[in-house]
């Protein structure tokens, strides 16, 4: 197992000019667990990931890894630690897929460093993981978007992180891709205790894949903990301005959403 | 290090193909590389060689190992090699600089003679020399000035919430065209300045190379370029955008900012020496990807594919046709068509530029 790393935000506020996105959030990532981040459209979900992988600074508050600012800690040294996949990343034309999955050793390596046997065995590692080492030598371009996604969680795990935070890794998939991406960060978590947090769409898959569910409304965590307390009628009400009505899902045991529109109800 | 135990198992056969496939294309880099050096080396002897007289080999390296050649002393050593060596510089500043711009950016046009920052370092010598009567390092400090002044204009004129590379792309273009005048309106003022000259600040010449400006090229390589090159793996990274890249532990806005000011260097000096050689930095770094492939650091290749193209331009516009051409009006004919082709390609493609 690994050692168990300890992510949390406090009084967390952040933003982009004069609009403030997220204010005096406070937030304890689950070590060793799979955490499911929903919340409406633009209400700063990308925005709370970006902070903890210190591309943003925050404006008020801070992210701690282990009790230190990550906006402290040399960007290298928390990039071995924790990982992160953007909601778009962009990929170099004609880059292999192998070379694509390789950048993700990019922590690991030093200015002078050449190319270990370390590095191909995590690539490799990665390519098995994700079902894409057939793939290995074509060119990212060429690829379904299920496949690239793959590729991209491939890359991510090459980076060996013990955290791994995913923004909004199934979408654009369709249902199938959605649940074999969901499947695979599962057995990652299951077999390497890899902390995952992930924001997802889809209420009733964050719900049935994840450990502990965080629901983010006006700026703040409105609701976290385990999918049952957290997925009710009164949270998709308030999140997401929703009616619904939750029941018991027949396949899992856990909650399931069904919204309830104005048209095409049973009398 | 707290690894865990299981991610560093792969099954040897997939470890050994990873290999194979890295191994392979590092060979096709290598190659790639080794062809343009020996090219490169073919073309500097045949410059030094070749001209309206012949000088064998034997009399070439006695010049440069310093001995008196009746003839080639001057013609060797006062014309053709200070202008081969500014030559294989100029080339691959412009190379360098213009594959960092477009990796940076993540996009072929955007390149700094495209964006106006040659332009406005060659606006800025073409003012400092004609009009303010300056010369030698005082030129190219205020080429350097302007060429970063450009590029920070352009950065803030495109910045809003982040910079897009279309707009940035678009105003940079407006800014060259504005540049371009101020050259026009100089060299009007110029009177009796003969043509060559006046190319010179138009489309870039290695006419009337002079010791001096291709030492100051060098010094300004062997104190930036080292520094490109530290950046290079960071910058390799940055093409995954800027989410992915600061995940990846590049520190983002201080790569940037570093090569940024590498290759401004590299083009303004590069600038002040020839005048901003047409659309050379433009092709270099695209040409370059087409040979080496992508997934690796195109600096090196940019360079020597950069020198090469001045070595070929300058020696074709010598000699090739009855006129002689300065090589910006050959590297120019050979840039529009792949600036028109960039363009219809990305209308095509209905998508950005
Ligand atoms: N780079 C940016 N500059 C300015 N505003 C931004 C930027 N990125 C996101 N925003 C704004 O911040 C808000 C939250 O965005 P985001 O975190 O992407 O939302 P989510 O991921 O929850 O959909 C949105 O209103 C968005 O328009
Ligand atoms: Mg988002």
């Amino acid at each position: 197992m690994t050692t168990e790393h300890q992510l949390t935000a406090e009084n967390l506020s952040l933003g982009y000019k004069d609009r403030t996105v997220i204010e005096g959030l406070e937030l304890a990532v689950a070590p060793g667990r799979v955490t499911a981040i929903v919340g409406a459209n633009a209400c700063g979900k990308s925005t709370l990931l970006r902070s903890m992988s210190r591309l943003l600074s925050p404006r008020a508050g801070q992210v701690l890894l282990d009790g230190k600012e990550v906006h402290k800690l040399p960007a290298k040294e928390l990039a071995r630690t924790l990982g992160l996949l953007p909601q778009s990343p962009l990929a170099p034309e004609g880059i292999t897929v192998s070379d694509l999955v390789g950048r993700g050793r990019h922590p690991h390596q030093g200015v002078f460093s050449r190319w270990s046997v370390a590095d191909d065995t995590a690539v490799a590692a990665a390519l098995e993981a994700t079902h894409t080492v057939e793939l290995a030598d074509r060119a990212v371009d060429e690829l379904s978007g299920g496949q690239r996604q793959r590729v991209w969680i491939a890359m991510a795990l090459a980076q060996e992180t013990d955290l791994l935070l995913l923004d909004e890794p199934t979408t654009f998939l369709d249902v199938q891709h959605q649940v074999e991406v969901l499947d695979l960060l599962t057995d990652l978590n299951r077999s390497r205790g890899t902390t995952v947090v992930m924001v997802l769409h889809d209420l009733n898959l964050a719900a049935r894949y994840c450990d502990h569910l965080v629901a983010i409304a006006g700026g703040k965590v409105h609701a976290a903990g385990r999918p049952c307390e957290v997925l009710t009628e009164d949270t998709v009400r308030a999140v997401f301005g929703l009616d619904s009505k939750v029941i018991i899902d027949p396949t899992s045991g856990g909650p399931l959403m069904l919204p309830i529109g104005r048209h095409h109800m049973v009398a | 290090m707290s690894t865990p135990a299981d991610l560093r198992q792969a099954s040897p056969a997939t470890v050994a193909a990873v290999t194979r496939g890295r191994t392979r294309r590092n060979r096709r880099r290598r190659i790639v590389i080794g062809i343009l050096v020996v090219l490169i080396g073919a073309m500097v002897a045949v410059s030094l060689m070749v001209g309206r007289t012949f000088y064998p080999p034997g009399d070439v390296l006695k010049v440069i190992l310093g001995q008196d050649v009746q003839g080639a002393t001057f013609t060797v050593g006062r014309l053709r090699l200070p202008r081969t060596c500014l030559a294989v510089l100029a080339g691959a500043s412009f190379g360098l600089g213009g594959v960092t711009f477009q990796t940076m950016l993540r996009n072929p046009l955007a390149s700094p003679d495209i964006i106006g920052i040659s332009t406005g370092a060659s606006a800025a010598a073409a003012v400092a020399i004609i009009t303010l009567g300056l010369s030698g390092s005082a030129v190219s400090v205020f080429a350097i000035t302007a060429g970063l002044g450009v590029a920070l204009m352009v950065y803030l004129l495109a910045y809003q919430d982040g910079v897009s590379g279309i707009r940035l792309i678009l105003i940079g273009i407006g800014i060259a065209a504005m540049m371009n005048s101020i050259v026009s309106y100089v060299l009007s003022t110029a009177g009796q300045w003969d043509l060559q000259e006046a190319l010179r600040w138009l489309t870039g010449s290695l006419n009337g190379v002079r010791w001096e400006e291709t030492v100051t090229v060098l010094i300004t390589m062997i104190v930036l370029v080292p520094v490109l090159f530290l950046g290079s793996r960071d910058l390799t990274v940055l093409q995954l955008g800027d989410d992915t890249a600061s995940a990846l532990g590049v520190r983002v806005d201080r790569t940037r900012l570093l090569v940024v000011v590498c290759a401004v260097g590299l083009i303004a000096f590069a600038t002040s020496a020839t005048g901003p050689i047409a659309f050379l930095a433009f092709l270099a770094g695209p040409i370059a990807a087409r040979l080496a492939g992508p997934g690796h650091s195109l600096l090196l290749p940019s360079a020597l594919v950069g020198a090469l193209l001045v070595l070929l331009a300058d020696f074709a516009g010598q000699y090739a046709f009855g006129t002689r051409f300065p090589v910006g009006v050959v590297t120019g004919v050979l840039g529009a068509p792949y600036l028109i082709y960039l363009i219809v390609r990305a209308n095509r493609a209905g998508g950005s530029l």
